[in-house]
Formats: C-alpha cells, sequence, structure tokens
C-alpha cells in the first residue's frame, strides 16, 4: 500500500514540474518548488528537498534539460528546461490525468448520491 | 534509443560518477537555500530566521541526498556495495576466523571439483571423438576366455564388414600387443617402444584426423606393401623433439627401414580410451594377410550408421555373427560367432559408473559437513555480534537487511573457498592426470573444463545459501529487549542458541559416521583384495622383454632362451630365472584344450584356456606351485616333446576326481602329455577367478608371442637392472633398453583403482572426522567460556577440578554418542547401497563399524578433554571478577 501510494506521489510531482516548465520556461529547483506551493495554495505539503529527485529522474529520461547559468540576483544556479520529448510526454501525461480526474470524479460523485439514499 | 534504454544507460553512468554528482548536488542545494534565504529577507525576515525558515522548508538534507542518489542510480547495487565493503571490513579484523572458514570451505570445494572433473570425464562428457554416440565396442557375448574371446579373426572381421548394413565402417586394432614390442634403432642404444596395429580404416571409424601428414592409404594394408608408421604426439614430442619434417622421413623398427607418414594429435589418447594406463608411441598397419592363420586377434570398433540404433545393429549383429567362418582356408574349423554390441563409452566407463557415484556422493557430504562446520563457526560469530545486530534492528535496519549482510558475508567467504579450492582441485587434478599407473580409463584427459567451472559456482552458491541462512535468521531474529539486557557472560542465557549448535555437531558427527563406515568398508575390501593366494609370489620377481632372433627355428630359439636363463641366473643374488611368452596380469591370450579318451574329440568338449609357452625355470621364478609332477625340462624343447602342465581348475574340470599326470590332452591342436599341475594363478586380477591355464614349452609346434626373462631375488630390482641388463647385452648386443619391471608393479596396476577408490574416500574421512572434531570442540570450548562464572561459583561451592572435567567430557561424549547413533542409522543403509563395491566383505562389517566408534569417540574425546582442562583450571575467584 505505502508503495504504490508513493510511485503515484512521485508521478504526481513529475507532472507538476514538466507542467511548471512548460507554462514558465527555465527555472531553477529552488523557483520551481515555490511554484508548486504557490499554485496548490501552499496544500502540497512538500519538502523542497524532494523536488531535486525528480528533477534527476525526469533528467536521465531525458525530458529535461539542465544547465547551471545566474540568477536574477546575480547568483550561480542550475536551470532547467524542457526538451522536445519532454513536450511530448507533457501532451500525454495531460491526457492521462484528465481522464483519470473524470473517472475519479464520476466514480466518487456517484459513491457520494449513494449515502444520501 | 527506447526510454527505459537510456534511463538505465543513464543510472548506470550516474552509479560510476557519483562523487562528481554529489559535488553538483551540494552546490545546488547550497544556491537552492542562499536563494531562499536571500528571499525571506526579503520579505523582512530577520537573517537569522531567515535561514532557519529556508532550512525547514527544505526539509532533510541527507534524505534529499538518498532520494536523489536512489532515482538516478542503482540503488540495489550500492546496497550490495555497502553490503560487501562493509563484509570486507568485518572479516579483515576476525582475520583468525576468515582464515579457518576459507580454507575449511577450499577443501570441501576444492574436492568436490577434482572428484567432479574426475566423473565429468570418465561418466559424463562423451568420448573425445566427434559424434562419439555412433560409436560400438563388439565382443563375445559370453567373453569367458580373457582377450581371446573379445577378439576377431582376420577374416571373420572381413565377412562381417562386407555383409552388414548397419555400420557407417567397422575396423578394428590387434588386441595382443605388448609393452615395448618395437625397438627403434637409431644412433645409441636401441630404445624400446610400443606400437598398435591398426585396421583399415580404424582412424577413419574414430574420425581421428592427424595433425600432421596423412592417415594409412589402402594400399599399405597390402601384403608386402612398403612398411609405414603413424606417430602417437607424445612420442613425436619426446623422441623427435617435435620435428615437423619428421613426416616422410624413414625410422629404423626392428631393423626395418620404415617410412613416418604422419603423426596423430595430442587429443588422442589410445591407451586412455582402449587399455587404460597403457601408453602407446606409434601405430602401424594390421595387414590381414599376415594374420589369416593366427585366431581371434582383432579388438573390433564399429560406427553406426546415422539413425540407425544399438538395438536395430544388434539385430543384425545377431543374425550375421553365427554365420562368420573362423578361417576362409579351414572351412572345418566351422563357424559361429556371437557379438554383442556396447556403446564405446559404455564399454570403456560403464564398469566405473557405481564407484564414481560413491566417490561423487562422499564428496557431497564433505561439502555438507563443511556447511554444517560454517553454520556453526558463523553462530558463534552471530553470539558475539547479537549486541551489535540488536541495535542496528533498534536504530530501524530492516530484517531483511540483516539477512542480507550475513549472506553477502557467507557469498564473499565462499568465493573465496571457491577460488582457493578451485586452485587446490588444479594441483590434484593435474597430478592424477599423469598417474600412468593408476588404471582407470581417460584419466589422462582429466580437466578442469567450463562444466567443472559451472560447478564449483553452482556449490559455491548453494553451500553460501546453506551455511549463510541459518546463522542469518538466528541473527536477525534477536528479541531486542533481551538480547540488549543480557549481560557479557551469562549462565543460563542463549540456551536455544546452544540448542541450535549441538543439532548441528550432531548432524555433523552423523555425517562424518557414514563416510568412515564407507571408508573402512572399501579399506577392509582392498585388504582382502591384497590378501588373495595369487598363486604366485609377486614380490621378489622381476621381468624384462627379451629380444633375439631365432629365424623362426625351434631349436635355435631352446639354445638362445637356454643361454639366456643360464647366464642370468649365475649373477649374483639370482635364486631363479625363467622364460615366458606372456606374464600374469597383463596381456593374455587362449587357445582350447580336452581330454582325450576313447571317443573323437569334438568341438564341444574344449574348454577354452589361458596358454603360456614357457621355459624350465619359469613356475620357480614366479613362484608358482607345482601340486603334482614336474616341470618342463630343457630336452622337452629341443626333443619337441609335447607336454604340458595344466592349473588345478583344468584337471577339476577334465578328469574329475582323478589323477591328471600322465594323461594326454589335446591342447593347441597336439596331443600332449600332462607331466604337471600348478596351483590356479590369478589370471586377470586378485577379484576374478583363476580361468583354465596351462603351461607348454617352447617347441616347434607351440610358438610364442614375445618373451619375458623372469628373474627371482632379494636383491631390489633396482640392484639387479644393471647386471640384467649387462647380461642379456652379452647374449645380444642390441638389446633395447626395455624396462625391469617387477611382477608386483602388475598386481599393483590390476588393484589401482581400488586403491585409487580407498585413497579417496579415507582421505574424504579423513577431512570429515577433522571437520566434526573442530566442531564439537567449537561448541564445548564456547559453552565452557559461556559458563565461565558458573564453573567459578560452582568450585568456589566446593566441586572438585576433577568433577568439573568430568562435566564437560560428560557433555561432549552425549552429543559424540547422540550423532554416533544416528550415524551408524544412516551407515547401515549406505553401507547397503555400496555392497556391490565390496569384496569379501559384509555391509554390516564389525571391524568397519567399530572402528568407527571408536574412532569418533577418541576423537570425541580429545575434542572435549581440552576445553574440559581449561574449565577445571578456572579460578573462582579469577571467574567471578570476569563480569
Amino acid at each position: 500500500m505505502g508503495d504504490s501510494k508513493l510511485d503515484l506521489l512521485q508521478g504526481t510531482l513529475d507532472v507538476m514540474v514538466l507542467q511548471i516548465l512548460e507554462v514558465m520556461g527555465p527555472l531553477h529547483g529552488y523557483a520551481i518548488a515555490r511554484r508548486i506551493e504557490q499554485v496548490s495554495s501552499n496544500e502540497v505539503l512538500l519538502n523542497q528537498g524532494t523536488i531535486y529527485a525528480s528533477l534527476v529522474r525526469l533528467q536521465q529520461r531525458g525530458w529535461i534539460a539542465g544547465r547551471w547559468g545566474t540568477s536574477d540576483n546575480n547568483r550561480k544556479a542550475k536551470f532547467y528546461s524542457m526538451t522536445r520529448a519532454g513536450q511530448k510526454q507533457l501532451v500525454k501525461e495531460t491526457a492521462y490525468w484528465q481522464r483519470l480526474s473524470s473517472v475519479m470524479g464520476r466514480v466518487l460523485f456517484m459513491q457520494s448520491r449513494g449515502d444520501e439514499e | 534509443m527506447s526510454l527505459s534504454v537510456r534511463e538505465a544507460f543513464n543510472r548506470m553512468r550516474s552509479f560510476f560518477r557519483k562523487h562528481p554528482l554529489d559535488q553538483e548536488l551540494d552546490e545546488e542545494f547550497a544556491s537552492h537555500l542562499e536563494i531562499a534565504v536571500e528571499e525571506n529577507i526579503a520579505r523582512g525576515l530577520p537573517a537569522e530566521e531567515a535561514r532557519r525558515h529556508a532550512l525547514a522548508r527544505f526539509g532533510g538534507v541527507q534524505q534529499a541526498r538518498e532520494k536523489h542518489r536512489e532515482s538516478r542510480g542503482l540503488p540495489l547495487l550500492d546496497v550490495l556495495m555497502q553490503d560487501l565493503s562493509f563484509t570486507f571490513r568485518t572479516l579483515r579484523r576476525d582475520r583468525g576466523f576468515t582464515i579457518v572458514a576459507v580454507l575449511i570451505l577450499a577443501l570441501g570445494i576444492g574436492s568436490n571439483i577434482a572428484v567432479f572433473s574426475v566423473v565429468n570425464t570418465i561418466l559424463l562428457r562423451p568420448l573425445p571423438f566427434r559424434d562419439s554416440q555412433q560409436l560400438v565396442r563388439i565382443v563375445e557375448k559370453n567373453p569367458e576366455a580373457g582377450e581371446s574371446s573379445k577378439t576377431y579373426t582376420a577374416d571373420a572381421t572381413q565377412d562381417f564388414q562386407q555383409q552388414n548394413h548397419s555400420f557407417q565402417s567397422v575396423s578394428g586394432y590387434f588386441a595382443f600387443t605388448g609393452p615395448d614390442n618395437f625397438k627403434l634403432i637409431g644412433h645409441d642404444q636401441p630404445v624400446p617402444v610400443t606400437g598398435i596395429l591398426a585396421a583399415e580404416g580404424f582412424f577413419q571409424t574414430l574420425a581421428v584426423e592427424p595433425s600432421l601428414g596423412r592417415l594409412f592409404k589402402a594400399e599399405e594394408f597390402a601384403h608386402h606393401a612398403p612398411p609405414v608408421v603413424l606417430l602417437a604426439y607424445p612420442f613425436w614430442k619426446r623422441q623427435f623433439d617435435g620435428d615437423r619434417n619428421i613426416v616422410g622421413r624413414a625410422i629404423d623398427l626392428n631393423n626395418t627401414s620404415v617410412t613416418v607418414i604422419g603423426v596423430l594429435p595430442e587429443t588422442f589418447d589410445f591407451g586412455s580410451v582402449f587399455s587404460a594406463g597403457a601408453k602407446v608411441d606409434l601405430f602401424t598397419p594390421y595387414i590381414m594377410d599376415d594374420f589369416r592363420d593366427d585366431g581371434n586377434d582383432l579388438a573390433l570398433v564399429g560406427r553406426v550408421k546415422q539413425g540407425v540404433t544399438l538395438a536395430q545393429a544388434q539385430r543384425e549383429a545377431d543374425q550375421l555373427f553365427p554365420q562368420l567362418y573362423f578361417e576362409h582356408h579351414h572351412p572345418e574349423y566351422g563357424k559361429g560367432y556371437t557379438g554383442r554390441l556396447t556403446e564405446l563409452k559404455e564399454y570403456v566407463s560403464g564398469k566405473l559408473r557405481r564407484s564414481l557415484i560413491v566417490l561423487w556422493c562422499a564428496v557431497g557430504l564433505i561439502l555438507l559437513i563443511v556447511c554444517v562446520n560454517l553454520s556453526n563457526l558463523l553462530l558463534a560469530r552471530a553470539a558475539a555480534r547479537s549486541k551489535e545486530f540488536a541495535m542496528r534492528t533498534a536504530l530501524g535496519a530492516r530484517r531483511w537487511r540483516l539477512v542480507r549482510q550475513s549472506l553477502t558475508e557467507s557469498f564473499v567467504l565462499a568465493a573465496a573457498g571457491a577460488v582457493v579450492g578451485l586452485g587446490l582441485s588444479y594441483l590434484v587434478i593435474s597430478y592424477l592426470a599423469h598417474q600412468g599407473s593408476i588404471a582407470l580409463p581417460l584419466l589422462s584427459m582429466v580437466r578442469v573444463d567450463g562444466r567443472a567451472l559451472g560447478w564449483t559456482v553452482l556449490i559455491a552458491v548453494s553451500a553460501a545459501v546453506l551455511f549463510g541462512l541459518l546463522p542469518g535468521l538466528r541473527m536477525s531474529d534477536g528479541n531486542l529487549q533481551e538480547v540488549l539486557k543480557e549481560s557479557g557472560h551469562g549462565t543460563s542465557s542463549g540456551r536455544n542458541r546452544d540448542r541450535i549448535r549441538s543439532t548441528l555437531v550432531v548432524a555433523e558427527i552423523a555425517l562424518a559416521c557414514v563416510l568412515l563406515v564407507g571408508a573402512g568398508l572399501l579399506l577392509r575390501s582392498f585388504l582382502r583384495v591384497l590378501d588373495v593366494d595369487l598363486g604366485f609370489e609377486a614380490s621378489g620377481a622381476a621381468a624384462i622383454s627379451i629380444d633375439y632372433g631365432d629365424d623362426r627355428n625351434p631349436s635355435k630359439r631352446a639354445a638362445i632362451w637356454q643361454e639366456f636363463v643360464s647366464r642370468s641366473s649365475m649373477i649374483p643374488g639370482v635364486e631363479a630365472v625363467g622364460i615366458s611368452d606372456n606374464l600374469p596380469m597383463s596381456r593374455n591370450r587362449s587357445w582350447g584344450i580336452a581330454a582325450k579318451g576313447q571317443q573323437k574329440v569334438d568341438a564341444r568338449d574344449f574348454i577354452p584356456v589361458y596358454v603360456y609357452i614357457v621355459s624350465p625355470g619359469y613356475l620357480t621364478a614366479m613362484g608358482m606351485r607345482l601340486m603334482e609332477g614336474r616341470d618342463i625340462r630343457w630336452e622337452d624343447l629341443y626333443n619337441n616333446r609335447s607336454v604340458v602342465i595344466i592349473n588345478e581348475t583344468v584337471a577339476r574340470k577334465l578328469w574329475p576326481g582323478q589323477n591328471a599326470i600322465g594323461r594326454t590332452a589335446v591342447a593347441g591342436g597336439q596331443d600332449a602329455e600332462v607331466i604337471g599341475v600348478i596351483a590356479d594363478v590369478r589370471e586377470s586380477s586378485a577379484e576374478e577367478n583363476a580361468g583354465a591355464q596351462m603351461y607348454l614349452p617352447s617347441t616347434k609346434q607351440f610358438g610364442p608371442t614375445g618373451a619375458n626373462l623372469v628373474v627371482r631375488s632379494k636383491l631390489p630390482s633396482s640392484a639387479l637392472a644393471a647386471p640384467v641388463m649387462r647380461t642379456l647385452r652379452q647374449i645380444n648386443p642390441v638389446q633395447p633398453a626395455t624396462e625391469f619391471k617387477q611382477i608386483q608393479a602388475l598386481v599393483d596396476h590390476t588393484t589401482s583403482p581400488r586403491r585409487f577408490f580407498v585413497l579417496l574416500v579415507g582421505t574424504f574421512a579423513g577431512l570429515g572426522i577433522l571437520l566434526a572434531s573442530l566442531g564439537i570442540y567449537g561448541v564445548i570450548s564456547y559453552s565452557v567460556t559461556r559458563q565461565t562464572q558458573e564453573i567459578g561459583i560452582r568450585m568456589a561451592l566446593g566441586a572438585t577440578e576433577r568433577r568439573v572435567q568430568l562435566g564437560v567430557i560428560w557433555k561432549t561424549l552425549q552429543l559424540a554418542l547422540i550423532g554416533i547413533m544416528v550415524g551408524i542409522f544412516a551407515s547401515v543403509v549406505v553401507a547397503r547401497l555400496i555392497a556391490s563395491l565390496l569384496f569379501r566383505t559384509a555391509p554390516t562389517d564389525p571391524f568397519a563399524f567399530a572402528g568407527m566408534v571408536i574412532l569418533l569417540g577418541a576423537v570425541a574425546l580429545l575434542a572435549g578433554y581440552l576445553p574440559a582442562r581449561r574449565a577445571s583450571k578456572i579460578h573462582p575467584l579469577v571467574a567471578l571478577r570476569t563480569q
């Protein structure tokens, strides 16, 4: 049980990272983590450090690329950007998540109506 | 590149770039935190607070790093590397333990590899010929007359070759070749060499290709063809220094110029397949026309056609062989052979299957004992490390991780043991492969090959699991609190663990029992074999093959023989001298003998009989016992008198209950007067019955096949060799330097397989008892250490030294007795399984069992005595202070 939940979380985090990079363009790790927190209105409890495991995984799969650069405040940081393969993957993932959430929504709605009766 | 391949590749890359990747990650973390702190300060937090906040949001740095490593690299391999480095560290710390464990394992695994290689070569691997499963050996169905009934005449062979439809080819070799039957004449003294006469197509049937030159051509098998010779590889290397230009050159064999036409490949060892232990130097054509009148002399080998089964070929042979005439020129000799087809492989090694399997089981037992012993050692270590493991469990290590850790340790030990064992077995095997004196077929071809390496891996892995799993489970199965609470040297603590260790020791003793009983039974059988009355006195007699030119003139031969005998008799220290063409337990040939009575002798009256053409004095020189009558005299030879000496078996069969002396027998186609009866002489080996034998004088009617001068003396044969050779060279200056062989060596050769097995099983039993005693010692000594305090208290309360000693010894004996009891039960079962390997020894032989009990009991006592002594020397005060 614990393992499958972890898998889902990992997968979720990866999609979030891809989506944020797709929308915002190249970002460093801290910015990505902050963006996730902001978008999810701090509803996702995320240790910022764990984002790096996700980043290295996506990099190894060739979906994002990382390059050292300089931030707005003139700090050295590693910036991540989408690759073509990453964009394709994101399309796939988006479709998958939409299907999944609609199915989940239908299932859960049906169950709650059953409770009322 | 597909996704998973790309990821796997990247993960692998990351695994080997750990350090730079970690460094980059650290830089990334640092930059992350700096940016976060900066932002927090910008939001108005004080510097200290800004930093604390950033760290809190970041979470555990170490955890993030671990996660990063896990998702980028090969986490399983990482853990393995950690386990390995931890194992190496602990093993290096426990150097004594490591050395003992690796040595024990090396002995166990090494002996297994060695025996497997022997079994693999002799039993499992096909013969070293192409499609060797098609090769069959053809012998008579009831071979009761030695080599002569395993062979066929030239005419019968030729007829069978022409008439059969089952074989691609049938060929053979001359089966009555003695060692050193040729002399190679060069610049120095003539060199004695052994040559085999191979019939046409012999090498083609075996699919042997020459490594140099060519094989025999058809025309070289014709009468009066120019003589040619093929050299065996080792002889070519030894005698001609591997000279590649030897092909086409002429060499002098027996004063005949013979052309070398080729060299056979290194892989072809005639002796190891067809005549265990014999060395063969060269091959010459067997020219059928030269042997038409010589009776059965070809040993047949055939290669069945593709798709023809052995049963089909056998059916055809059953129809053809009874129709084959012995000799075309003498149809009156009749017809009617039988032929049993046996796969060559089965013919060569079938008889050894049981012995080899027993040997294999014996080393298997050794490996089991080794595993039990190792298990025990590891348990003792586990006991000492139980706190460490409990501590690690308390700190969150999972059980599986601990088991894996201890399995890693056993795998490392097993691997080290396998490597050392491989080295050991390599030494043993190269030693065995060069033991020409052991009459085991194919032994010279034993190698550590790929299959043996596979076997090594297999047994090393199973051994590691076997001896590592139990301690691993025990180790991780600690009840945390109890273990941590337990103080240094408890009194009643760890009882459970003691019980497991005691059980293991009992198992070890029982296994050693089985080995000891097996070895004991085989040893008893071997001693019984040595005790057999051979009918001659092997010790003190030695023989040398002699060379002379007699121009095929019997009286000239008689004169030469007499000169050899009388001159050799004059050598100081020589007691008796005689000549015979064949010696017991080497080659043999057989004719027929029948009693001549009133009626005409019928073919059915003949019994097959081993025949020896001898000089006067041979019986005495060999130490054979003349029961009645007289020996052959020189006059018998000069006057071509037809006389015969028979053995008791012949006398009993032809003239049951009567005196045979003075009767007339038909022997070798001649009427001959029986002048003597000798005690039966074991012809083939001590284990087989003597068979019928007759001894004839060398005369016009009875020609010898070669000649061996037998000398009896109290002097060692090494001291006698030189004067005998001098005497022989006085008579014949070109006498080759043939070996002066002790007759005992012939006897030893026939008992060598048994000696080989006894030696090996005995060694394993010794190893088993050593390991078992180590196990006993370990357990008892350990329990004494644990009970130091208890013993101290008891001694303080007045227990005597003696009493303490007896207590420990009694505990040892208890273990030993239970083990021996279990072992006896197992041994009775095992002994019945090996009953067919025993010779005049019952599987329940009381000596073997009693010997085992005494030996094991004594060893157990010794193993228990040492710790008992230590226990009794415990000083109460010291013991109580060692809290």
